[in-house]
């Protein structure tokens, strides 16, 4: 009888990460149980479901007082977060990384280039409204069209038109063949609203809408009816807003908040330290790059670009900026979480003679400009230093130009008056997707002007034909020749590739695995998380 | 007068905004704008009309009491969403002028106390350590005085909360509680400025000769200053109150952000950030009508103490 | 002008006493008769002004040197350690020492001799050149002016030259405000009416009827202004705007380390870290204030106590 009461109580301790697996072992094992019980024993303890109820309060680093619950300008984390709160998409990520079926039940192509996505049957608005093909087709027409305001609208331009078969069944046309399609719509933008109203926070989603106040917080509620199973477990979620990341850390060390985005690098070893908090960490196709725009001097000049590319202690980046939290990039923007990931290409290093090398053969003299601020990403500024300090042992002399934070995007970014500058990729689920947003000659992105030359035209051309092919190892082919002609010959110089740092209360257990294609779980914590 | 000022206040702050690059379309998409998605919000908000024409119209709706609508919001398809400036500016505005009031509370009296007592007592121990005090105190920037407080009342001890998010609901004793950090912050910051000058004016009449006079014809030290030299210092510390009043209800975005508190300079703040004009245009006249208020306040007081400057020769 | 000395001449007296006495033999008799405190803020003060001309001989290390370990533990190497990106913060203190201060003392003294200048000749003239000042400035002022200098900067570029227009401009406003309310207490006295009705000319009633008497509150004021200015530029780099890198200033500086207070429990050296520069600028506001007192005191004309 004590043993029985002995071994409940390991298994909830194992449940609740307490102790680990091994231990949970070597405990058990000595009250003379044989190995094959203990192991089911520890997997059904680990698979334990998780448990319902309790008020979940996050901080977020994010949110302005212009935010709205329209999902076509959600543009930080905090109207991301709150977008997944209450709304669906056809598609979603999960938490292990591969694209799901969501709102959608399936979804088929023969030939990607006609798609059709069977939708879920039954699934009801927070208004009591039955989910139909009516209401797809309107969430997408939002961010179709000439006099649409949403961020999606690049995104969608390759759909020539959206179809309802029925109730339950929508028809994609697109211009040409996407065989990536499906992930284009697991979008945050792209939630699925009902028809008529795109604004009001009413979805379909695991938490029903109580109040919303841009840029000081959110309050919801579970949903009873929500549809999708085994998700879902707060009863009530508070967001916060919360800018200032110490303040962030210090409500998740008193215990004001449950959790946080964005842990403060800086601090982060000594934050670590607070029994109460527990980091999660994971790297992702998230990036940081210093683009060199090719149509201003002198970064047109191949050697020239090949000798800033040599002068950066890409390590030291990662050391220093990211407190080892990341991985050094290989100036292309594809990294390991991605399918295709070209690992046959040499790593570039630091490489002080090669760079005076390919310096002197440019031709090139005098100061060259750097333009960053902390708006690009968090310790911009340092890092642009850090390639200042490193070129000058190569004999290159960089000044820093520190920009205002206050329009960043508009005036620094992509902007011709500035032939180089520090940037920020949330990375892309698939290649082609962020092959096409910053890389190809059709984007408005493409924030390193790379194009006429004679690489970039058959990158374009590959690009193309790896969007059309469904054959996964030819695809792979396509994708590794593309990486090495960025790297090479493409202007944008990728150091780093930062994890996602998140921390939380140790009352929150989470999936063993946390996805990797936004901070805090996909962004998707609430509706994943739970208190053990 | 007062409506003249406001008037040229809202022709600089709309320049300004006009001057500072980017639009609102370009500020609310950043990384992912595109021209056509900027081109299509500039249609809808009305940006593509030229500048004075806009300020035109909005200075129209105003003399007719309409701070008009946030350009957040509006691009909603469907359901009508747009959100009055009135409406997102009162509520920040009452939390604005709450926290303000529980500082001044604090630190008015206890400037006035500290700067009277400074001056009589000048040049001893007291006079020097509380001087040195309060002189550390402002040396810190707001921020790390918030963050020093937060860590011996709120982390090492909990005395008070560290995050003042009060809401519409909040109750009038939560509140009070809430906002303790944030009010004892401002004190701090704006205490050493307010005694410092009052004992500064209050020495600065002491030479006068009709104080050598109240002496010598017996009166204490402390009847000298209450009775002879405070009521003529009051117009040079009525304009300092006046400045750190004014700084309590404008200046404080950053211990709004430290302490997460919905006040009216974030609201500002984020507004410019966004180009957001109508709402940083009703922020901009609701702190100039805040500030031309208060400084008529400390001219009638600078005058009433002063019956020479009623009658200008 | 030598007098014999063996016949009495009320002249030669008072003469010789002139002649002994230059302006330094002057000061060095009042600062032997200066407190204690302003002798401390003197020392400070020059101290100072040392480290800020002398900055590149007294530091270790350069102002932008990068050493591979950031975060480094105070040492023999560091003696305050290494920041985010592994520069010695006590090079980097020095060499604050000699942006920062040079940043305080152009601002302020730009700012008093706007605001000075104009808030005195607005209190002398009372008339169109009052009003049309006064209700500038007020427009100024009505402006808040961290949001307002946030937006110059953005427009005009954030370089050493415009913060100190701006932040002087925006702070001479005050100072306008502060020079107006109390001269207008020495304006309506009857010796300045006088030297008005001798016909005096407005920049010599200004200098020398107004100013002495102004004095005391407008040093009062420059005591605190000084110190503001580091606040403000603290400030801007918390809203996101700041000095060109790799100047160091100890604004920033405190701004940049100011999270590591919160772990003053876990790693007290860290933790102390950000109070190093907070620290540098409270002493010297509290030396300048020192001084201001003494010369408050003096200006005053009080000769009570001591």
């Amino acid at each position: 009888m004590m043993t029985k009461i002995f071994i409940e109580q390991q298994q909830k301790k194992l449940a609740n990460g307490v102790i680990d697996r091994r231990h949970f072992m070597m405990s058990v094992l000595a009250t003379g149980l044989a190995v094959p019980t203990v192991l089911s024993l520890a997997d059904k303890a680990e698979a334990a479901a998780p448990n319902r109820g309790g008020l979940f309060r996050m901080g977020i680093a994010h949110g302005s007082t212009t935010d709205t619950l329209d999902s076509a300008t959600s543009e930080n984390h905090f109207t991301l977060i709150n977008g997944y709160t209450f709304g669906n998409h056809l598609t979603e990520v999960s938490n292990t990384g591969e694209l799901i079926p969501e709102l959608a039940e399936s979804y088929e192509s023969s030939d990607a280039q006609r798609w059709v996505f069977n939708l879920r049957q039954g699934v009801e608005f927070h208004n009591g409204k039955t989910m139909t093909s009516e209401d797809v087709i309107a969430s997408l027409a939002h961010h179709m069209g000439e006099d649409s305001t949403s961020a999606a609208k690049g995104l969608l331009t390759a759909v020539k038109s959206v179809t309802a078969d029925g109730k339950n069944r929508v028809i994609f046309d697109l211009e040409s063949a996407n065989a990536d399609f499906p992930y284009i719509v697991s979008d945050y933008h792209i939630s699925i609203r009902p028809a008529g109203d795109m604004a009001s926070g009413i979805g379909t989603g695991g938490y029903i809408l109580q109040s919303f106040e841009p840029g000081v917080k959110t309050v919801l509620q579970r949903n009873p009816n929500y549809w999708k199973d085994g998700r879902a477990h707060f009863d009530e979620v508070e967001l916060i807003s919360i800018i200032d990341p110490t303040a962030r850390q210090t409500a998740l060390m008193n215990g004001d908040i449950d959790a946080m985005d964005r842990v403060d690098l800086k601090t982060i070893n000594l934050f670590k330290r607070n029994p109460n908090v527990n980091i999660l960490e994971i790297t992702g196709t998230a990036h940081y790059t210093f683009p060199m725009r090719l149509n201003v001097d002198p970064f047109g000049d191949y050697d020239l670009r090949m000798a800033l590319k040599h002068s950066i202690k890409r390590q030291e980046l990662v050391d220093k900026i990211l407190l080892g939290y990341g991985a050094v990039g290989n100036d292309h923007p594809i990294s390991t979480a991605n399918r295709y990931h070209n690992s046959d290409l040499p790593q570039r290093e630091f490489d002080a003679d090669k760079a005076a090398h390919h310096y002197k053969k440019s031709g090139h003299s005098g100061k060259i400009q750097l333009s960053a601020s902390d708006a690009a990403f968090a310790g911009a500024v340092d890092a642009a230093q850090l390639i200042a300090n490193s070129a000058s042992e190569a004999g290159i002399e960089i000044e820093v130009v520190r920009e205002p934070n206050d329009g960043y995007w508009s005036n620094v970014w992509n902007n011709d008056a500035k032939g180089w500058c520090a940037c920020y990729w949330g990375g892309r689920p698939t290649e082609d997707w962020m092959f096409s947003a910053a890389y190809t000659n059709d984007t408005e992105w493409n924030d390193t002007a790379w194009k006429g030359t004679d690489s970039s035209k058959k990158f374009n051309s590959l690009v193309k034909e790896a969007r059309a092919e469904l054959s996964d190892t030819k695809r792979r082919e396509l994708y590794y020749e593309c990486q090495s002609l960025i790297s090479d010959d493409g202007g944008s110089i990728v150091p780093l590739f930062n994890s996602f740092v998140s921390a939380n209360s140790k009352a929150i257990s989470t999936d063993k695995q946390i996805a990797a294609n936004w901070d805090s779980d996909g962004a998707k914590c609430v509706e994943r998380w739970w208190f053990a | 007068m007062g409506v003249a000022t406001l008037f040229a206040v809202s022709i600089i702050i709309f320049s300004s905004m006009e001057l500072l690059p980017g639009d609102f379309g370009q500020a609310i998409l950043g990384q992912a704008a595109t021209e056509d998605t900027v081109a299509a919000f500039r249609r809808e908000l009305g940006l593509d009309q030229p500048a004075i024409v806009r300020y035109g119209q909005w200075l129209t709706a105003v003399l007719q009491g309409d701070l008009g609508t946030s350009f957040s919001g509006r691009n909603a398809s469907g359901v009508d969403r747009s959100r009055e400036v009135v409406d997102l500016v009162a509520p920040r505005l009452r939390n604005t002028l709450f926290l303000a009031s529980m500082a001044a509370l604090f630190a008015i009296p206890l400037s006035l106390v500290l700067g009277i007592s400074t001056a009589l007592y000048r040049n001893s121990v007291y006079d020097r350590s509380i001087s040195m005090t309060t002189l550390t105190a402002i040396s810190f920037p707001e921020f790390f005085v918030a963050y020093i407080l937060i860590l011996f009342l709120s982390s090492l001890s909990s005395v008070f909360p560290s995050l003042a998010n009060v809401d519409a609901d909040t109750q009038f004793g939560e509140r009070v509680y809430r906002v303790a950090l944030p009010a004892l912050t401002l004190t701090l910051v704006i205490v050493a400025h307010m005694m410092r000058m009052t004992r500064a004016a209050i020495i600065n009449l002491l030479a006068s000769p009709y104080i050598q006079m109240a002496r010598l014809s017996g009166a204490s030290p402390t009847e000298v200053i209450l009775k002879h030299a405070l009521p003529n210092a009051w117009a040079p510390i009525a304009t300092v109150i006046a400045f750190n009043l004014a700084y309590l209800v404008v200046g404080v975005v950053v211990v709004e952000v430290v302490f997460v508190y919905p006040g009216i300079g974030q609201l500002m703040v984020d507004a410019v950030a966004r180009r957001d004009i109508p709402v940083v245009q009703g922020c901009a006249l609701i702190f100039a009508m805040t500030y031309i208020l208060l400084n008529l306040i400390a001219d009638i007081i600078g005058i009433v103490t002063n019956p020479r400057l009623l009658y200008p020769k | 002008m030598k007098i014999k000395t063996n016949i009495y001449s009320a002249l030669g007296e008072v003469s010789s006493v002139y002649d002994r006495r230059s302006i330094w033999t002057r000061s060095l008799i009042s600062l032997r008769k200066a407190p204690y405190t302003a002798r401390f803020g003197m020392v400070i003060i020059f101290g100072y002004m040392l480290v800020a001309i002398f900055a590149p001989i007294l530091a270790p290390y350069g102002e932008a040197q990068v050493f591979p370990k950031p975060y480094a533990p105070w040492s023999s190497d560091y003696i305050f350690g290494t920041d985010q990106i592994g520069r010695d913060i006590f090079s980097r203190m020095i060499y604050g020492a000699r942006n920062t201060v040079g940043i305080a003392v152009a601002t302020t003294i730009l700012a008093f001799l706007i605001g000075g200048v104009l808030g005195l000749a607005a209190a002398i003239n009372r008339s169109w050149l009052d009003q049309v000042l006064s209700r500038s400035v007020d427009v100024l002022m009505a402006i808040p002016s961290l949001i307002f200098a946030l937006v110059l900067l953005s427009i005009f570029g954030s370089t050493v030259s415009n913060l100190i227009i701006i932040i002087a401009v925006l702070d001479s406003t005050r100072v306008y405000r502060l020079t107006r309310a109390v001269s207008l207490n020495v304006v309506v006295m009857d010796y300045v009416e006088a030297a008005r009705l001798r016909g005096e000319g407005l920049g010599w009633i200004m200098r020398r009827e107004i100013l002495p008497n102004i004095m005391p509150p407008l040093i009062a004021e420059f005591g605190l202004r000084f110190c503001f200015v580091f606040l403000t530029i603290a400030a801007l780099s918390f809203l996101g705007i700041g000095i060109q890198p790799p100047t160091a200033d100890w604004g920033s500086m405190v701004r940049e380390n100011a999270s590591l207070i919160m772990f003053a429990q876990y790693d007290l050296k860290a933790g102390l870290t950000p109070l190093l520069p907070a620290a540098a600028i409270a002493l010297l506001t509290v030396a300048i204030n020192f001084v201001v007192d003494w010369f408050l005191h003096k200006t005053s004309g009080l000769r009570d106590d001591q």
